[in-house]
């Protein structure tokens, strides 16, 4: 199965339907997706995407060719944003078109786990009092990206991980 | 060899420029040996680099680890563990 596939890193809004009809008009079956978006609350004024620009769009691309060397995807999408964005804004949509709904789902499920751990991307979170404090990395982001590898997959995508090797947390 | 060096995030703020150009001496052969001699240049550097466990890599467009060779390697990029999604 060819699959067509879509990576794109912009400042710019999403504009998720229009996204999804591109996926819905390859053949059919389903599509699946999930939209990050800038949660607010504790103060939250803005929310500021620092990426490494030579290196976003490869890792991206090979999470989404993972994703169709591992599932029967006609099409995989996914776009992400770098720069300012406020508290209900979208920062990231990734979106997988199949004949079956299984493999839209959860192909969608392991794009945005492998892109919260593998693309290369910061969030720095800005307050109202004045204040900003870069966004950690958490374990369990970690534990759900795990669930999807496989020690015959492309290791030198992982962190850390190539050849076996274990980088100290 | 010239080598340039590019830092996001925590790590640029802490050494407070985003890309340098350096040139190693011989004994820096691996990103971890790289790391020290940028640690012992001390302020923003140690700071930047006090915590290894909290540093990651990326030679060209792939993530290495410390014990990756730098070889002939033209940009290296040094940052904390991402957060993106």
């Amino acid at each position: 199965m060819t699959t067509a596939i879509l990576v794109r890193v912009q400042t710019a809004d999403v504009d998720v339907g229009a996204e999804l009809a591109r996926l819905e008009v390859l053949g059919g079956g389903g599509v699946a997706s999930f939209t990050g978006v800038v949660r607010g609350g504790g103060g939250l004024q803005a929310l500021e995407l620092e990426h490494h620009p030579g290196m976003t769009e490869a890792m991206m691309t090979r999470i989404a060719e993972e994703a169709a060397a591992r599932w029967p995807l006609l099409g995989v999408t996914a776009i992400h944003r770098h720069g300012r964005m406020l508290p209900g804004q979208r920062i990231v949509l990734v979106a997988a078109a199949s004949p079956h709904r299984a493999a839209a789902l959860e192909a969608t499920s392991f794009l945005i786990d492998w892109l919260k751990t593998r693309a290369p991307f910061w969030k720095k979170e800005h307050f109202a009092d004045g204040t900003s404090r870069w966004v950690e990395a958490r374990a369990e982001d970690d534990a759900a990206a795990a669930r999807w590898d496989d020690p015959e997959s492309l290791s030198e995508m992982i962190p850390g991980k190539r050849s076996g090797e274990q980088i100290e947390r | 060899m010239a080598i340039e060096l590019l830092y996001f995030a925590r790590v640029r703020e802490a050494i407070g420029r985003s890309a340098e150009t350096v040139s190693p001496p011989h004994g820096v052969t691996t990103i971890a040996t790289l790391i020290d001699w940028l640690a012992e240049r001390g302020g923003g550097y140690a700071e930047a680099f006090a915590d290894r466990g909290r540093i990651r890599a990326a030679i060209g467009d792939s993530f290495v680890t410390p014990e990756s060779p730098i070889g002939d390697a033209r940009e290296i990029a040094l940052f904390p563990p991402v957060t993106g999604g």
